[in-house]
């Protein structure tokens, strides 16, 4: 099973990122999964987040999500110590950030990856958001999910012209971390 | 009859066999976490997807009133509501079910105030077990949605004609997307024809209804009411089996089991806490432990039966559930220990663990803890909370 927490705030798509994963994995690998948000109110700007388990098979488990295999950090000013909580050793860490350098010491065993997705959004979207590219940038350093199924998940879950626009940001932020189209 | 999978939450799932089901009227009033039901099926409407009458109404005593009067002359309705919301609608409650109007209502089950709680826990549902509605408390988004679509068919059965309520646990079912399988509308259409019933509001053959009963008569009308609460127990099964035979997934009537057969220990709960209990039943049986679940599906009718057919040989069960009758025990652990009472077989030890409060997250390793609970020979108190 794989556990992955999306930070974001409110309006940053933490939630539509683990929804749309959610999508790519089910309908287009046939695999399972649970996606959640941080329970209760929602709030534009607050720190949010965004839950998703992945398995082989069906997932009954609904308790909270304490140990994970990555984390995605959309807003580098939520970057805090509780960020790693239950990070595991071997653990993935991305983080969208126009800094070189993390301001924060990461814990051992953790690989990290800095990825400059708002701006990426800016130039592929017009708009500042993250979302789509940190998901570009799993499937490029991960094997959480394929290229292709988020593009199918795009195509199925969005509409006029986001479809191509976030489709190619994806491609983009895959190709530029080193992934290879299969 | 198969038809497409989606990726949806519980309250879309809700929302998406609402539609299949084709109701007549809507009545319903937005409290989360239950909105984003009645949002979805508002868009339906909008989009002409769902043709329904969708009444805007002022209050949740208004959104059973409305499904009442809906009912009365003859037409498929359906709310939705939750925690202080179905509070509000107690009064209607025992109207729709003593009225016999076989409404289908989905509860998102959240804590009672005060103090103020938006998360979820069973007290709203379970302080209102004797409103005479049955009460069903789904497991995950997929048994939501054909429980709505079996509701109907067990709802506006002739030997039954009582009110139904779904219960979904808040945000953990509600607003957890997962893998859907949707029904195709031909086979939902072939599987449930649309409601009929003699008793109407109709010019043609009018009758009494809603009426005064007084001392004379007003018990024979409980006892009936009684007999069909009673008479929905086969009428779950037959529509559950034919729902197998249309659309290929099979549900196990009242309870379902796990490694009851042979288990000494048996942990008894409802709702999607059940689905946290699996893969710990499942490690510990690898590690030789002959622990099992028993998962109750349906509160009223009660499951007596079934309940001590699968606990008859335990030596050691616990009720879990998300619910306290202040001043003394959980209202499902009274139930448990009622139906054992009527037998000769009885567990040597029976606790009772209240958790999920307020929203109180039970994990796997607290799940694993009442096991030894259960294991261990302390005597410790009954009523324990996690």
């Amino acid at each position: 099973m794989l556990e992955i927490r999306f930070h974001g705030r409110g309006g940053q798509g933490a939630f539509t990122a683990a929804r749309l994963l959610g999508v790519a994995v089910t309908l287009f690998e046939n695999r399972h999964a649970l996606a959640f948000p941080s329970f209760g109110p929602e709030r534009r700007g607050s720190p949010v987040l965004g839950f998703i388990r992945i398995d082989d098979r069906k997932i009954s488990d609904r308790s909270s999500i304490t140990r994970c295999d990555v984390v995605v950090v959309l807003d580098d000013t939520l970057l805090e110590p509780q960020v790693f909580n239950g990070l595991q050793a071997g653990g993935l860490l991305l983080v969208n950030t126009d800094h070189k350098k993390l301001p924060i010491s990461i814990p051992d065993q953790v690989r990290t990856v800095l990825v400059d997705a708002t701006a990426l959004g800016r130039q592929y979207l017009g708009r500042p958001i993250a979302n789509t590219a940190m998901l570009g940038a799993l499937a490029a350093l991960s094997e959480v999910v394929t290229l292709q199924s988020l593009l199918a998940a795009v195509r199925r879950e969005m509409k006029g012209s986001s479809v191509g626009k976030n489709a190619e940001l994806l491609e983009v932020t895959f190709r530029s971390l080193g992934g290879q189209i299969t | 009859m198969h038809g497409q999978k989606a990726f949806l939450s519980g309250n879309e799932a809700v929302a998406a066999g609402v539609r299949l089901a084709r109701p007549h009227v809507i009545a319903a009033y937005p409290i989360t976490p239950q909105t984003t039901v009645i949002e979805r099926l508002a868009e339906m409407v909008e989009d002409a997807s769902l043709k329904t009458e969708y009444l805007h109404v002022e209050s949740e005593h208004s959104a059973l009133s409305a499904c009442i009067g809906a009912s009365a002359v003859g037409a498929r309705t359906f709310t939705a509501t939750s925690s202080q919301g179905l509070l509000y609608m107690a009064e209607c409650l025992h109207y729709a079910s003593g009225g016999r109007f076989p409404v289908v209502m989905m509860n998102a089950n959240r804590s009672l105030a005060l103090p103020w709680n938006i998360y979820g826990d069973q007290r709203d549902s379970l302080s209102l077990l004797d409103c005479g509605w049955i009460q069903a408390y789904a497991e995950d988004a997929q048994e939501s949605l054909d429980l709505i679509i079996q509701a109907y068919a067990i709802a506006e059965h002739p030997d039954v004609l009582t009110p139904l309520m779904i219960n979904l646990d808040g945000f953990v079912i509600t607003h957890t997307y997962e893998l859907v399988s949707l029904p195709s509308q031909e086979g939902v259409d072939a599987f449930l024809p649309p409601f009929q019933t003699v008793n109407k509001m109709d010019l043609d053959h009018p009758m009494s209804l809603a009426f005064t009963a007084g001392p004379a008569y007003n018990q024979a009308f409980k006892q009936l009411q009684h007999q069909a609460l009673l008479s929905a127990s086969k009428v779950i099964l037959d529509i559950e089996e034919r729902f197998g035979q249309f659309f290929g997934r099979n549900y196990s009537g009242l309870i379902e089991t796990m490694h009851c057969e042979d288990a000494e220990f048996i942990l008894v709960t409802l709702g999607s806490v059940a689905g946290t209990v699996r893969p710990v039943v499942e490690r510990l049986r690898s590690l030789g432990e002959r622990v099992g679940l028993v998962r109750i599906r349906y509160m009223r009718p009660f499951p007596d039966l079934e309940i001590r057919k699968a606990l008859a040989g335990a030596k050691a069960v616990g009720v879990l559930e998300k619910d306290i009758s202040f001043g003394y025990e959980g209202t499902v652990f009274t139930n448990v220990n009622s139906a054992l009472s009527r037998s000769n077989v009885k567990p040597s030890r029976l606790l009772n663990f209240i958790g999920g409060l307020g929203g109180k997250d039970i994990s796997a390793a607290d799940i694993e803890h009442l096991f030894l609970r259960l294991k261990s020979t302390d005597d410790g108190e009954t009523v324990a909370f996690i």
